[in-house]
């Protein structure tokens, strides 16, 4: 059933990369343009009910009400020219991109010596995350630090070493419940030292609604800062796809203690969605950097709005 | 965890209270509301469409005169929909079966398993149960190591396994080790997966299969949005599931999740996870659960109460006089008395929602002695005074006074708040807010 899906829409799969991210989104895919399809199945015009349906649709994927009742009406505006699924697909995903676009990712000029501080609640994937972006950048020739700032968890660190090592990259570390901090310091002083061009700070994974752990993080990104003025170039957020409307207040709490640059959105191999990462683009004006699509090394992308709705169904 | 939708309901009803009935047209407004909430709240689309139609029912079909306000009556109505879904009574583990027993962990990856693991294994010591830590997960790298670390931390015995050997074999193999620990309850800590992924589910119905556990758990983050409702169905069609632990329940999470995953599933949610503690696991009440949803603290107890005392037809009256500023000093004593048998001021003003919050109110000491010495004032007074309050002249007020065992300061201050309610109450009739209801008064 899928491989039909993926023959029917194999013409418009152009490059490399948007194979590979059609890859990891076909489930999603699939379950959006089928239902999308079977909208139309009976009747032509778009209706009280049609949109019903549409409303479902994008509330189940975690898009969230407002920005689901945003959508919903935007077409409703437009219901005379559509009329047919195929409209009704584009006008979604234009309306959409729209509301991703509203903020591109930075370009990539990546002179010098560049440290991204990895942050993230419990659970999302920032270990992991690291692992695949370390890799990305040592595959580019470039020489990558990690830096094993999560004391907290039990063997975070082991587990980050088996990254480091996969991925081919350097690590600091320190002994379990050391003050992150001070791991972060030795680590931007090994960077220096050992003229590294990326540096990457994994650390412990907090609720956003913890003040104390919050205020941890702003400590280390102020040891970053006094050691080194422009940095951290990068605070990424790892969100976790399957997650639901709460990942908006997790991007707003850690924006405002951080100042976040750009977010990464793992676990989109499942069934969810991560629909709710459009309301965060629109409302928060940050980037989303990656997408996680899998458990392998290279199963992280760079995310593209224009690419990402085309492939969303 | 509920916070935030009890925030939305409470909003809610503030809107409809105001009307004096409720009436289907302002049903449907609160419904439309209690439905943004619950999706707000992560609700699955299908499962807050139901929720909203089972209230529904119940509101028509109920008395609605019955109710104090028609926000209350909603509020009542919500929580009764919600507890018929979330079953009544806590529902612990099952630890049934010759010893040593099994209770298997599943779910996604990042939902918590091995720190539940590791909280579990502390609960079942404290039930006086001897657990042992079993890492099944042979593909994150280091998740052997973090469970083996919080057994050392808690000194709880673990099974030695390693990356090459194969779950099902460690799970069944740790059987026999765990006899010869003299430990009866195995904790099996299985590697994360998704609910889509063949293979690795295949790989837990075989665990199953060999080990035959006393109780298999889905672990769920409390954070899940409209997933949830899929993820607990794989997992409870490829093994029937005994029952869900939410973890990171001490977030601002709204946690519809534990709304969707038990409407689909039928399973119950059994304990919560709420802090990176290691005794930070709680059982999980489903009944408290649901009044904690509504956020409303005891008003329901509140509700209650109001219903056994309050008479609708004279309330009816009342409302009818406050209209037509014609609120006697003996509806004030009517009232006073109504309002008293419900309970203490202050235990009333905790049950009130958002009055249990309000600064200025908690350190509000009110003395109940007071109200006696009003209430006898106003019995001293002729049926004509009470009716008629500007007649009350000096001597009258010394009389009153001397007949009810109170100075004549009490008289004077009693007569003054009443004309100052009079008052408010000219105002507002003015201002055109409608229906007023007893919560405005001033006692």
């Amino acid at each position: 059933m899928s491989l039909n899906w993926l023959k029917k829409k194999d013409e418009s799969a152009s490059t490399g990369i948007f194979k590979q991210l059609k890859k990891g989104l076909s489930k999603t895919r699939q379950i959006l343009s089928t239902d999308i399809d079977q909208l139309f199945a009976g009747s032509k015009k778009i209706d009280e009910g049609m949109l019903e349906e549409l409303e479902a649709l994008l509330i189940t994927s975690d898009i969230g009400v407002r920005t689901t009742m945003e959508l919903i009406e935007r077409i409703s505006i437009k219901s005379n020219q559509i009329s047919d699924a195929d409209e009704l697909k584009k006008e979604l995903k234009s309306e959409i991109k729209t509301f991703l676009m509203a903020n591109p990712p930075p370009g990539k000029n990546i002179e010098g010596l560049r440290v991204i501080m990895v942050v993230g609640v419990n659970g999302v994937g920032k270990t992991t995350t690291i692992g695949k972006i370390a890799a990305k950048y040592t595959a580019r020739g470039k020489k990558v630090l990690i830096v094993a700032a999560d004391t907290f968890r039990a063997a975070a660190t082991e587990q980050m070493m088996i990254w480091a090592e996969r991925a081919g990259a350097e690590i600091v570390v320190r002994k379990a419940k050391t003050d992150p901090a001070a791991v972060v310091y030795d680590g931007v002083e090994t960077a220096v030292s050992k003229k590294v061009d990326i540096v990457l700070i994994d650390t412990a994974g907090r609720l956003h609604t913890k003040i104390n752990l919050m205020e941890e993080l702003k400590k280390i990104n102020r040891t970053i800062s006094k050691k080194l003025t422009d940095a951290p170039q990068e605070i990424l957020l790892v969100l976790d796809a399957t997650t639901g409307q709460n990942a908006l207040s997790q991007a707003k709490l850690f924006n405002d203690a951080l100042g976040i640059t750009g977010i990464a959105l793992t676990k989109l191999d499942g069934t969810a969605k991560g629909g709710i990462v459009v309301g965060i683009c629109r409302t928060l004006q940050i980037p989303l950097r990656y997408i996680g699509i899998g458990e392998k090394i290279d199963d992280l992308q760079d995310f593209d709005p224009a690419l990402f709705t085309e492939a969303l169904f | 965890m509920f916070e935030d939708l009890s925030e939305k309901l409470k909003f809610v009803f503030k809107k409809l209270k105001g009307h004096g009935k409720l009436s289907e047209k302002n049903i449907e407004t609160g419904l439309k509301e209690v439905r943004m909430a619950l999706l707000e709240a992560d609700v699955h689309y299908k499962v807050a469409k139901k929720l909203v139609s089972d209230i529904k029912t119940r509101a028509l079909g109920q008395e609605v005169m019955a109710s104090l306000t028609p926000g209350q009556q909603v509020i009542k109505i919500v929580n009764e929909a919600l507890t018929a879904l979330m079953g009544s009574q806590h529902k612990g583990l099952q630890l049934s079966g010759t010893k040593p027993i099994s209770i298997m962990l599943v779910g996604l990856q990042g939902s918590g398993k091995t720190t539940t693991a590791g909280k579990l294994s502390v609960l079942l010591r404290k039930e006086g149960r001897k657990p042992y830590l079993v890492p099944a997960d042979v593909y994150r790298p280091a998740a052997i190591d973090q469970l083996r670390k919080l057994g050392e931390q808690l000194s709880v015995p673990i099974f030695p396994s390693n990356i090459e050997m194969d779950p099902v074999q460690i799970c069944r193999e740790a059987r026999t080790a765990a006899q010869h620990e003299g430990c009866d309850t195995l904790l099996l800590d299985t590697a994360g997966r998704l609910h889509v992924n063949e293979e690795l589910m295949g790989e837990l119905s075989r665990i199953k299969d060999a080990v035959k556990p006393s109780d298999i758990l889905l672990v769920a983050d409390a954070m899940t949005g409209q997933d949830a409702v899929n993820i607990a169905q794989s997992f409870d069609r490829a093994l029937d599931i005994g029952g869900v632990i939410l973890t990171k329940m001490d977030s601002d999470a709204r946690g519809g999740a534990a709304i969707s995953i038990r409407s689909i599933t039928n399973k119950p949610i059994k304990f919560i996870g709420v802090g990176e503690k290691l005794n930070a696991l709680e059982p999980f009440y489903p009944d408290r659960m649901s009044s904690r949803i509504l956020g409303m603290g005891d008003v329901l107890t509140m509700i209650e109460k109001a219903q056994e005392v309050v008479d609708e037809k004279a309330a009816a009256a009342l409302q009818k006089k406050l209209r037509k500023n014609q609120f006697t000093l003996e509806d004030f004593r009517d009232q006073m008395v109504q309002i008293r048998k419900m309970g203490s001021f202050s235990e009333l003003i905790n049950m009130i929602p958002g009055m249990g919050n309000n600064k200025h109110l908690k350190n509000l000491k009110v003395d109940e002695k007071e109200f006696v010495g009003i209430e006898a004032a106003i019995n001293s007074m002729t049926p004509q005074e009470r009716r008629q309050h500007t007649i009350i002249n000096g001597s009258r007020r010394k009389r009153i006074a001397n007949g009810s065992g109170t100075s004549l300061q009490d008289v004077n201050k009693l007569l003054k708040n009443y004309a100052q309610v009079m008052k408010i109450m000219k105002k507002i009739n003015k201002g055109g807010i409608h229906g007023i209801d007893r919560g405005m008064l001033p006692i």
